[in-house]
Parts: structure tokens; sequence; C-alpha cells
């Protein structure tokens, strides 16, 4: 047995996706779980985030997995751990303990979310094409830049445009909102 | 010490809920050579109040002239402000030779007015390049340092020592100009024209630099007057009050020099009228060689033992100065009963000694009133509403020296 | 995708080793250059047995300082964050090296040689999300140390880094634009073209197609040449991201004492500088694998290299040899690109932390925008014209 393969015994693509599977399980409960520290529960988003983006990587979908960890670990976590360090958050006012509407809906959703998915999942493992029709039909190579490029400025062209006036829009809002407080 | 004390404040509009953070800057802290202690209340980095604590150097320096001779007080002077040792001696020996009613041979008031403005450049170069250095630009900084040790080398040579020089005498000086002193001089002062060239090119119009300094830390012109504000800080301020020009004591009234002014009042400012007041210094400089140069071998200090007692080569051998010496050094000099206040224009502002004389050989009371001392004040009024950043440049230009601020 | 996956834990190991020395070797450069600056001799006084060898052995004496100090830990701090921020924040300044090819392709003893470790298709993008996870490591580490000043360190960290990556990406939006695509080892190959300058004289009709002195002025296709403002903004970012002077707010020494790694010592200290110093390296190999030409010689195409050794030695030797001369122009063109970033280092002072805010938000950002929708109208307007 030659040294690469047994790197190869430890290194595949099924033990690769456990641990990053697993991973992102355990760091996603650990964002929900961490009431007490509002930091721990961010950097726990981050690892959840960067599981993902291994996971998308594995699946062809490299470009996706590049920009989920470059906008969402990189950019708008950072922001969300600025906030918490800036405003001093621990439980606190923001604590969802103090407002059990939210809670409630919250679970809600988190119940509906799971049900649907376990459908589909069960949908697919039946009938593994029938869970494509909804969705463009890709070959497996699919996830380049070119090719997610060329899809996104042709046959869907305007869902992009208009998703770019909605963060436009987001700006704008924030903004003023920031303005109002500043003046 | 360090706790972070957190007030809680509401804002009026759209209720966020902001906290204050409460710091403590120094007394050990990068920005506040000289142990002073800023406690600084920030909003973000806005700087919503700032109370700065001075006193930290204090070292009874008032108190400990009482319990010598006049003689021995000298030393004590170089370590008010360790960058402009000359000027300090300068002021506490023309304050006691007022009430002595003496005046020094030409050639000794040229020699000082030559250590003083050599003491002054060096105190400036100092200034210009902790500035630069605070603002993590370390090169110029090193420009401006080779810059000082020329001028501290000539300084050795006039007297023997770098920083603390104590040089100036009491109706004189420590010792006679050396020979070849004014040819090195000119050599020196060639090359720190040229590191003043390169450190004006790196600087002075640097966009960072620029924007960093303009507009920061400014002191309006009523309120420098309002604070009794002196030195380069009222300058910038656009007041041309120097004591040399205002009060021209010894040579001064027979040199050629200008009193830059700046408009704003701001760091910028500050700077500018610093780095010209350099090159006025060294314009005094070049007037004062020629002098030497001229009165060669006539001496530096008033010819009376009684003030400035033999050297010890006639000490050793004779018997009259011998007891000349023993007296003086251990009576001292007896100044007439009486008070005299002296004011001289140092690096930083209006160095004033205040001396009360009961007639005995050691003062009965000595006040200082230190340029540094009277400029911090007004810290808070330039900073509040400003930056934690603009408290760097700000401070630089203030260039408050513990010893001299706390005593 | 296919990795060969076997090949990877060893071709990494040797990497991170190579890439590890880089910081030492910059230290030494850093107090060097510095002193040559400054009119200074520079270090000089480690000495192992007489041996001097111009100060090198230093960065040996500052390893040895910073493994056997003691590792301090702040009260009340986190005990587990600060123990993983260091670690964080070197880990992407060694594994970002990774993408930046610093020779072509060779065929040399019977196999193929691509000298990258990893050649991405989408390469660039891989630096820009490595750069921006690069950011946790500072931010937890003022964060985890109870401490005013980290925090202030860590606040300001986040603001700049955030920043930045947003003009950083936009910046070189141009260049992919030209060069048609993210791949740094395509990126490379578009760089061995020529094109005329003067090109435009002969469409505009003032000299005839084919003149002499029009084709005489030719310029490599550098990424410099075509987006010469790209290029000044996006060394601008990455110095930003770097966190070196004039951009070092986050840990302004003079105001806030060392920012974000306030708390640190020994080699939880040293772990920040060496991330900062593989950074500038990195810095240095992705600016001249982008816009410098890469590993190529300027009017000089591999394959006209290769067919000049070719008659000597045989295809072998040839590829060989053009592949020594392509990573010797590669860190040829790297170590001066450090020299530059280094007298930049040395001669600016440091911004003031609303300045930066400024320079990224109001400058760079909308310059870069504009820098885009430009090359785009140039592109299609040499389109129509060329045809």
């Amino acid at each position: 047995m030659t040294f690469g393969e047994i790197v190869h015994l430890v290194i595949n693509e099924q033990n690769l996706f456990i641990f990053f599977s697993t991973v992102a399980i355990l760091s996603a409960l650990g964002v929900v779980l961490n009431l007490s520290n509002t930091v721990y529960a961010a950097l726990s988003l981050v690892v959840s985030m960067l599981a993902l983006a291994g996971l998308f990587v594995m699946l062809n979908a490299e470009f996706v997995g590049v920009l989920q960890v470059m906008i969402y670990a990189g950019a708008i976590v950072v922001l969300f751990l600025f906030v918490v360090m800036l405003l001093n958050l621990r439980g606190g006012e923001m604590a969802a303990d103090r407002q059990p509407f939210l809670k409630l809906v919250g679970a809600g959703i988190v119940i509906a979310a799971t049900v649907k998915l376990t459908s589909l999942l069960g949908a697919a493992r039946s009938n593994p094409s029938g869970i494509q029709k909804d969705w463009m039909p890709v070959g497996p190579e699919f996830g380049s830049v070119r090719d997610i490029g060329l899809v996104l400025y042709t046959d869907y062209l305007l869902l992009f445009q208009v998703s770019g006036i909605l963060l436009l829009a987001g700006i704008v809002a924030a903004v003023i909102l920031a303005k109002q407080k500043v003046d | 010490m360090a706790e972070p004390v957190k007030k809680a404040r509401t804002e009026g509009k759209g209720g966020l809920h902001t906290d204050i953070q409460k710091l403590n800057m120094g007394p050990s802290h990068p920005a506040t050579h000289g142990t002073v202690k800023f406690t600084v209340e920030l909003d973000g980095e806005t700087i919503q109040a700032m109370d700065v604590a001075v006193g930290y150097l204090h070292r009874g320096f008032e108190k400990e002239c009482e319990s010598g001779t006049y003689y021995q007080a000298i030393p004590y002077t170089d370590r008010l402000n360790y960058n402009s040792a000359i000027l300090a001696n300068l002021g506490y020996c023309m304050a006691v030779e007022k009430l002595l009613e003496i005046e020094i041979p030409d050639r000794g008031e040229w020699a000082r007015v030559l250590a003083g403005e050599l003491s002054r450049v060096g105190d400036h170069l100092t200034r210009l390049g902790a500035a630069c250095l605070e603002l993590a630009a370390m090169t110029p900084f090193l420009y401006g340092i080779e810059a000082r040790e020329l001028i501290w080398d000539l300084q050795e040579m006039l007297c023997g020592a770098r920083v603390t020089s104590n040089y100036v005498r009491i109706g004189g000086l420590q010792r006679n100009i050396p020979d070849g002193f004014e040819d090195r001089c000119e050599e020196s002062l060639k090359r720190v024209d040229e590191l003043l060239v390169d450190f004006d090119k790196i600087v002075t119009a640097n966009r960072i630099f620029v924007d960093r300094f303009r507009g920061t830390g400014v002191l309006s012109r009523e309120d420098c007057v309002a604070y009794s504000v002196t030195g380069p800080l009222l300058r910038a301020a656009g007041i041309p009050y120097d004591l040399r020009k205002a009060e021209p004591y010894s040579k001064y009234d027979e040199i050629d020099f200008d009193i830059p002014v700046g408009t704003t009042g701001d760091n910028y400012d500050r700077f500018l009228v610093v780095q010209e007041e350099l090159m006025q210094s060294i314009r005094i400089i070049r007037q004062c060689l020629p002098v030497l140069r001229k009165t060669k071998g006539q001496p530096v200090d008033i010819q009376d033992p009684h003030i400035r007692w033999p050297g010890k080569n006639r000490v050793y051998g004779r018997m009259e100065e011998l007891i000349q010496q023993f007296k003086g050094v251990t009576e001292g000099i007896k100044v007439p009963a009486g008070e005299a206040y002296v004011a001289v224009e140092s690096a930083n502002g209006e160095l004033g000694f205040y001396i009360v004389s009961d007639g005995s050989g050691k003062p009965y009371k000595v006040r200082c009133r230190p340029p540094s001392f009277v400029n911090t004040q007004p810290l808070s009024r330039m900073l509040v509403g400003g930056l934690l950043a603009d408290i760097i440049p700000t401070f630089d230009m203030v260039n408050m020296i513990g010893g001299e601020c706390d005593r | 995708m296919e990795f060969d996956l076997s090949k990877i834990p060893i071709t990494l190991f040797i990497f991170s080793l190579i890439v590890g020395l880089f910081s030492p070797i910059m230290t030494w450069v850093e107090r060097k250059q510095s002193a040559l600056m400054q009119d200074r001799i520079g270090a000089n006084r480690a000495e192992i047995l007489g041996i001097r060898a111009i100060g090198l052995l230093h960065p040996v004496a500052d390893v040895i300082k910073m493994i056997t100090k003691e590792d301090t830990f702040p009260l009340g701090g986190s005990k587990f964050l600060h123990n993983i921020a260091p670690m964080i924040a070197a880990i992407p300044a060694l594994i970002s090296f990774a993408v930046i090819p610093y020779g072509g392709h060779y065929q040399a003893w019977g196999a193929d040689w691509t000298l990258v470790v990893a050649d991405l298709d989408y390469g660039v993008l891989y630096l820009l999300a490595i750069g921006s996870i690069a950011a946790y490591g500072s931010i937890i580490a003022g964060w985890a140390a109870n401490n005013n000043w980290g925090l202030l360190g860590s606040i300001r960290v986040s603001a700049q880094m955030i920043s930045y990556e947003v003009c950083m990406g936009i910046s070189v939006v141009g260049l992919f634009m030209v060069f048609g695509t993210l791949k740094m080892t395509d990126m490379g190959i578009a760089q061995q073209e020529t094109f005329r300058v003067l090109g435009f004289v002969e469409h505009l009709g003032w000299a005839q197609a084919g003149t002499a002195w029009v084709d005489f002025v030719k310029l490599p296709m550098w990424g410099i040449f075509l987006q010469p403002l790209g290029f000044f903004m996006f060394m601008t970012a990455l110095i930003a991201e770097n966190k070196r002077p004039p951009f070092d707010v986050p840990e302004g020494e003079s105001e806030l004492v060392a920012g974000y790694f306030i708390e640190y010592s020994g080699m939880k200290f040293g772990l920040f500088f060496m991330a900062e110093w593989i950074e500038v390296v990195v810095i240095a190999g992705l600016m001249t694998a982008m816009f410098l030409g890469g590993w190529s010689v300027p009017y000089i195409p591999d394959a006209t290299l290769v067919e000049f050794f070719r008659g000597g030695v045989g295809v072998n030797m040839a590829n060989v040899f053009a592949m020594i001369i392509h990573v010797l122009i590669f860190f040829t063109k790297v170590i001066s690109m450090i020299f530059f970033l280094q007298l930049i280092r040395w001669s600016l002072p440091r911004f003031r932390y609303d300045q930066v805010m400024d320079l990224g938000w109001k400058i760079l950002l909308p310059l870069s925008i504009a820098n885009v929708a430009v090359t785009g109208l140039i592109m299609l307007l040499v389109k129509e014209v060329t045809g």
C-alpha cells in the first residue's frame, strides 16, 4: 500500500462529506444554543458557513462555495460581530426569552422548514430525476464562474436586476436611518 | 484603575441606547511621554470629555532650590526641560544676576545667545521628530534626530555634556568657547540644513500628514490669551508675542530675526511655526559666529571673585584665590535681599523664574513659571469634540515636558 | 472537480515550510531596508561563533525569544478565543500563496509541471475569500483580551477590513474583464502577449496601417499597463487589508498602545507578526502575478524561450532552463515589489481612523466602479474598431 493510498483511505469524498456535514450541524446547533454569549454564537455561525462552503465545493459548485465564504463568512458575520461588540450584548433586551411571540414564530418556521425538506428529500430518494423538475436542469459539471455568469446575465437577468434594486433600496434605507440618528 | 466605567445614556431620537466608554490613557501610555494621565470619555471614537492629570513627575524642584546655595540650583534647572537645558540655566542665572545687579561681558552674552539657540534648535528638532514618530513615520523622526545629534555634539564641545548641560553660570559661563568651535558649528549647520530639507520634503507636504494636523486641536486667539498660553502655540494662533522681541534680553535687540506667526491656531500651523522658528534660530546662530570670532580671547565671565570665583589652576597655587573659592563654595554667593522675576523665551514659551532673596547665600524662595504647565491646561478644550487619534498630534505640539510641568 | 488528494498533504507540508520561512526573512528585510532609508546600520549584533552574516541571524534570535517567552493571559478574558485567534490570523496568510503561480507549464522528465500549488478556476476569488476570513483573527484577538484598547482595536479592524474588501474586489473587476478569466495561470499566460500602444493612431487615420513607428512602440500586456488605476487601487486596498503603515490604525501604537494584540506575548504575538509579514510576500506575489506579468520575461513568450534553448540542449533541458529562468524572474519581480511596499511603509505617516474610512468609501469605491465602467467602454470601442 502506497502512502497515497493510505491518505486516500482517510481523505476521501465520503469522509469529507461526513466531516463537513457534522461540523455544519454541530456549529449550527452552537448558534442556537449559545444564548449566554452572542460572540460565541456569531463565531459558530462562521464555522457553519465554512462547512457549508466545503459541501458546495464538493458538489462542484466552487463559485457558490467561494461566495459563501467571501460574503457570508467574510462580510456579513463580521458585521454581526462588529455590532455585537459595539453593543456589548450579553443576553439583555434582544434575547428571545423576553419576546415569547418571536419564539413561537421561530419554532413554527423551523418545524415547517424541516417538514418541507424531509418531504423533498424523501421524494428525491424515491424518484431522483423528479426533484429537478422545478428548477433548471444542469449538468453535473455546472458550477464554474463562467457557467453561472452566463445563466445569471441571460436567463435570470430580470431577477438579477430586481435583487440588485432590492439591495439598493436596503442601502438607501440604512443610510436614511443612520442619518436620522446623526442629525 | 483600568476598570472601564460604563455610563448608560439614551439618545433622544430613535431611542438608540449607547454607552460612553471611559478610558484611562496613562500615566504609562505611549502617547503620554512625560507621565501624564488623560481620562477620556469616548462616544465611539469621539472625545466627549477629557480630564488631564499632571503631577506624576513632581520632584520638588522649587523647595529643593531653597536647601542649597544659588550655585547649586543650576543643575536642577537642567532637569526642567531636558531638551533645552541651557535655556532653563539661562533663565535662572539671569534672575540671580538681576538681583545682583551685574552685567556680564559682551562675549559672554553672545555665547549665551548662541548656546541658548543651539538648545532651542535641539528642542524643536525633538518636537518635530517626535510628532512624526508618533504618527508612525519613523524615517523623518530619524532625520530630525540625526540633526539633533549634530547639535548635541556642538553642545558637548561647549560644555562637555550633551543633554543636561549645566552650562550657564551666575555671572558668566562654565567655560569659554573652545577653539575651532565656530568652524565646526558652521559645518554642522550645513548638514543640519540638508537634513531639514529632507525632513521638509518627506513630511510637510505629505497629504496624510497634513490631514492629521490640519484643523485638529484648534485653540483660538482669544482662548490662547485667556489661558495665558505662550510660545509656538500662541504664535500659531496669530499673536506675534515672543519675549526675545517683546522684552529683548541679552543681545537679542542687536540680532536680526523674524517671529513666524500662524493664522488658525491648529496643529498644522503650530508645526509650521516651530519649523520656521527652527530656521530663525539657525539664522541667529549664524549671526553669533562672526562676533565670537571677532572677540576671541576675551573673557566670558564677570571679573568679580565673589560671584565668579577663580579657576582651579589658580586656586591650587595661591592663598587668596583658595579662600575665595572656599567661601564661594561653602557659603555661596551673597545676593542682596529683594525679589526679581526674569523670563526667557524657552522652546515652549515663557519660562520665568521668580526669586526672593533674604541676603543670605541661599535663595529664600524660587518659583518657576513653566510654559508646559500653562500650555497643558487648555488641552481638553482643544480636544473635546475631536477624535481619539487627535490627542497624538495635539499633545506632541503642546510638547508637555513632564520635568518642567510638574517640577 | 478532480483533486489528486493523495498529493495534497505532502505538497502542503513542503509549501507551508517554504511560506513559513518568508516571515523570518521579512523581518531581516524590514530591519535592513529601514536602516538603509534612515542612514543607520541596522541589526548586526546577533552572532554564532563570531559569525554575524550581515544580521541574518537576528531572525533566529527572534524565533528563540518568541518561543521561550512567557505566555500571559489577561484576567477575565476568554481563554479559548484568546488561544485560537493567532492561529486564525496566521492560517489564511499561510494558505493564500497556494493559488499564486510562480511559473508556467513545462514538460520535462516525462511529466507535466505546472508551477502552482492549486490551479483553481476561481483563483482570485479564492484569495478574496481567504482575505475576508483573515479579519476574524484580529477581531477575536481584540475582543477576547477583555481590554479597552483591544476592543477599540478590533472595532477598527472589522470596520477597516470590511470597507477595503469591497474596494479590493471591485478594483480588480476591470482586470477580470480585460483578461476574461479568474484563473491566475491564465492571467499569467495572457500577460505574455504584447499590444501596440499607438494602435489607435491608425484607426483614427493619422497614419497608414503597418507604419513602422506605430508598430515599434509595443508594451507587454501586463495588468499595470492595461489597468494602471486598478493597479494602484488594488495595491492600496491590499495594504489596508494587511494593516501595515500607513493603514495600521487598528494597532496604532501611539493611541491604542498595540490595539487588538495588546494582551499577547510570546509566540502567540509572534504569529500575528508572522501573518503580517507573510501577507506582505503574498501581496507582492499577487501584484506580480496579476499586474506585473507574472513569471514571464517581457516581450518573450514562454514558447519562444523554450525554442531558443532547444537547439542547444534538447527539449527536456530547454524546458528545465525556461523553468529556472521563469522562477527567477518571478521572484525578482516579487522582491522588487516587496522593496516598493517597504518604501511605502517606511515613508508615510499613519492615517486617522475616519480618514481611512473616507479613503475607502468616498474615493476608492467610486473610482473603482468608474474604472469598471470605463474599462467596459474601452473594451467595447476596441472591439468595434478591430472587429
